[in-house]
């Protein structure tokens, strides 16, 4: 479990998603999705709401099952999960203590330690009906650390967490990889910022827009000036779609053609899409 | 001892209520409360059922509300109607079909009111004997799957994400509620199950810090009903059932008055 940071290597990964989609009644939440996660590498998902970023973690896990295409995990792998949201009844009694205890055996002392780092130790005896929705995140966040998972995977780890403690949490979120040497896959809550230390960048619109590595800010002084001592922690991901979603499903393409459906193979992409890499003209 | 129907009485209703406190525990954390009124009614079905087959009643009301629970799950899976107004629609029907089926059996002598609403001069030492029997299987099985169940009730996807298995204890929850609804229906009737598990989980909230500390409560406040209920039925000749639930709302209304000094923040 002390290992120390393993560099992305072509072992197999920990999960991946080859062309999987998604459908429900008839409608696609998402369609042709690949991606990987390997040992130590943090792949970062964004995009648009209802573009299928939950869908696609929930996919990865294995709690969904793809409708077409492949979802798989490496076996005997240990996920660590934070979910989007918990909606739990206020009469169920459940302290923090023990919601890090909820699907394994926790040592106290690790306990400690994990609510410390995530900066909520005064918090571990109270009801987690009373958290506020950053203390929330925080208590999630321990949860699934102390798990010492493979796989970590956090589903807008940050909402509703304020500006200093985000910064501070990206840290520990790459600490945490570097020291457990585990797979991240996280979904992002803003369309262009992501974590600086973030692999693999992929954007989803219903499919894979476009997917490369983010431009880390810190190097750029217009960036720096804008982002503050934030710049060190988050990166822009820089990229321009060739086409757009319009809102009654249709897409509109850079050809100025309009379709009722998107695929990679539709003869409207010019590039963008099956792991072109496309960011950071800036 | 045994020989004083009454005694029965408070022996058959301190086991049903030692099962119904920490399953109804579940009920409230899980927002089943319909669900649970669903699958009690469609026990009067299972009583016709026996009746007409001539079979166990027990075993028939734990088959039809195993059935009606299984339907259900399939049900909301296709999702074409509310969750809510498929559990109405399925819970009057069944009750109605039930008493229909009841009313064509001319040539069965069957009390309704001690259906509906309990009896405690029918308890008798086998009615005890199936109490204890199954009440000791359902909290055996709940002790097993405590973990994986209260993990999926606190997030189904995140148990299932960390390697549990809710689909599982879920299926099983089922099972032990219609087990429950099968061995209590003959102390509180069918229309008032759900009010034996619910009232007393309720009521115990407010003093439980722990899920675990909350149904042991709730299985002794639900013991503490039954004995006042019972009590009072006998002495005003009221019918049991409503007689228990009466106690437990007594309960619960006591649970809401403040107690400032010893409440911490």
């Amino acid at each position: 479990m002390d290992q120390s940071a393993t560099p992305p290597r072509a072992v197999q990964p920990l999960a991946s998603l080859t062309n999987a989609g998604v459908s429900r009644s008839g409608r696609w939440l998402v369609r042709g999705v690949s991606l990987t996660v390997q040992p130590g590498e943090i792949v970062t998902l964004i995009g648009p709401n209802g573009s299928g970023k939950s869908t696609s973690v929930k996919l990865a896990l294995g709690i969904l099952d793809p409708t077409e295409g492949n979802a798989s995990r490496r076996k005997g792998l240990r996920v660590g999960y934070v979910p989007q949201k918990l909606a739990i009844d206020w009469t169920l009694p459940l302290t923090v203590s023990r919601f890090l205890r909820l699907t394994g055996p926790v040592r106290e002392d690790e306990a400690k330690a994990a609510l410390a780092e995530t900066g909520i130790a005064h918090l571990q005896a109270s009801e987690l009906r009373n958290l506020s929705g950053g203390e929330f995140q925080r208590a999630m966040l321990a949860r699934a650390i102390l798990r010492k998972p493979d796989l970590l995977v956090l589903d807008e780890p940050v909402q509703g967490v304020d500006f200093n403690g985000e910064t501070a949490l990206y840290e520990l979120i790459s600490k945490i990889r570097d020291r457990l040497g585990c797979g991240i896959l996280m979904v992002s809550h803003d369309l262009h910022v992501v974590m600086a230390a973030t692999d693999k960048v992929i954007c989803l619109n219903g499919h894979v827009c476009c997917e490369g590595a983010p431009h880390s800010v810190a190097e750029d002084p217009a960036y720096r000036q804008l982002f503050g001592e934030r710049a060190s922690t988050l990166a822009i991901y820089q990229h321009h779609h060739d086409h757009t979603h319009l809102p009654d499903g249709r897409v509109r393409h850079a050809d100025g053609t309009i379709t009722d459906d998107c695929h990679p193979g539709d003869g409207h992409h010019h590039h963008g899409h099956k792991g072109h890499e496309k960011h950071d003209h800036a | 001892m045994l020989e004083s129907f009454f005694v029965r009485a408070l022996i058959a209703g301190t086991g049903v209520a030692a099962v119904a406190g920490p399953l109804g525990c579940f009920i409230v954390w899980r927002r089943l409360a319909y669900f649970g009124d669903t699958l009690s009614h469609a026990a009067l079905l299972g009583v016709a059922l026996a009746l007409l087959m001539e079979i166990n009643i027990t075993l028939s009301v734990f088959t039809v509300a195993t059935l009606v629970a299984l339907a259900l799950m399939a049900l909301q899976r296709r999702a074409s109607l509310s969750a809510d107004a498929l559990l109405g629609l399925l819970a009057h029907s069944s009750l109605a079909i039930g008493l229909v089926c009841l009313a064509f059996m001319t040539w069965v002598r069957m009390d309704l009111m001690g259906l509906l609403f309990g009896d405690i001069l029918a308890v008798s030492k086998t009615d005890i004997a199936i109490i204890y029997a199954g009440g000791a299987a359902v909290l055996v099985v709940l002790a097993l799957i405590w973990k994986p169940l209260f993990a999926a009730t606190v997030s189904p996807e995140l148990a299932r994400a960390e390697g549990m298995n809710p689909a599982r204890a879920d299926l099983l929850f089922m099972l032990l509620l219609a087990g429950t609804i099968a061995i209590a229906m003959k102390i509180v009737g069918v229309l008032l199950i759900t009010a034996l598990m619910l009232i007393p989980a309720a009521a115990a909230r407010r003093f439980a810090a722990t899920p675990e500390r909350m149904a042991v409560m709730a299985a002794a406040a639900g013991i503490l009903a039954v004995v006042a209920g019972l009590f009072a039925s006998l002495e005003w000749d009221t019918p049991s059932g409503p007689s228990i639930v009466v106690a437990a709302m007594a309960l619960f209304l006591l649970s809401l008055a403040p107690i400032p000094a010893t409440q911490r923040n």
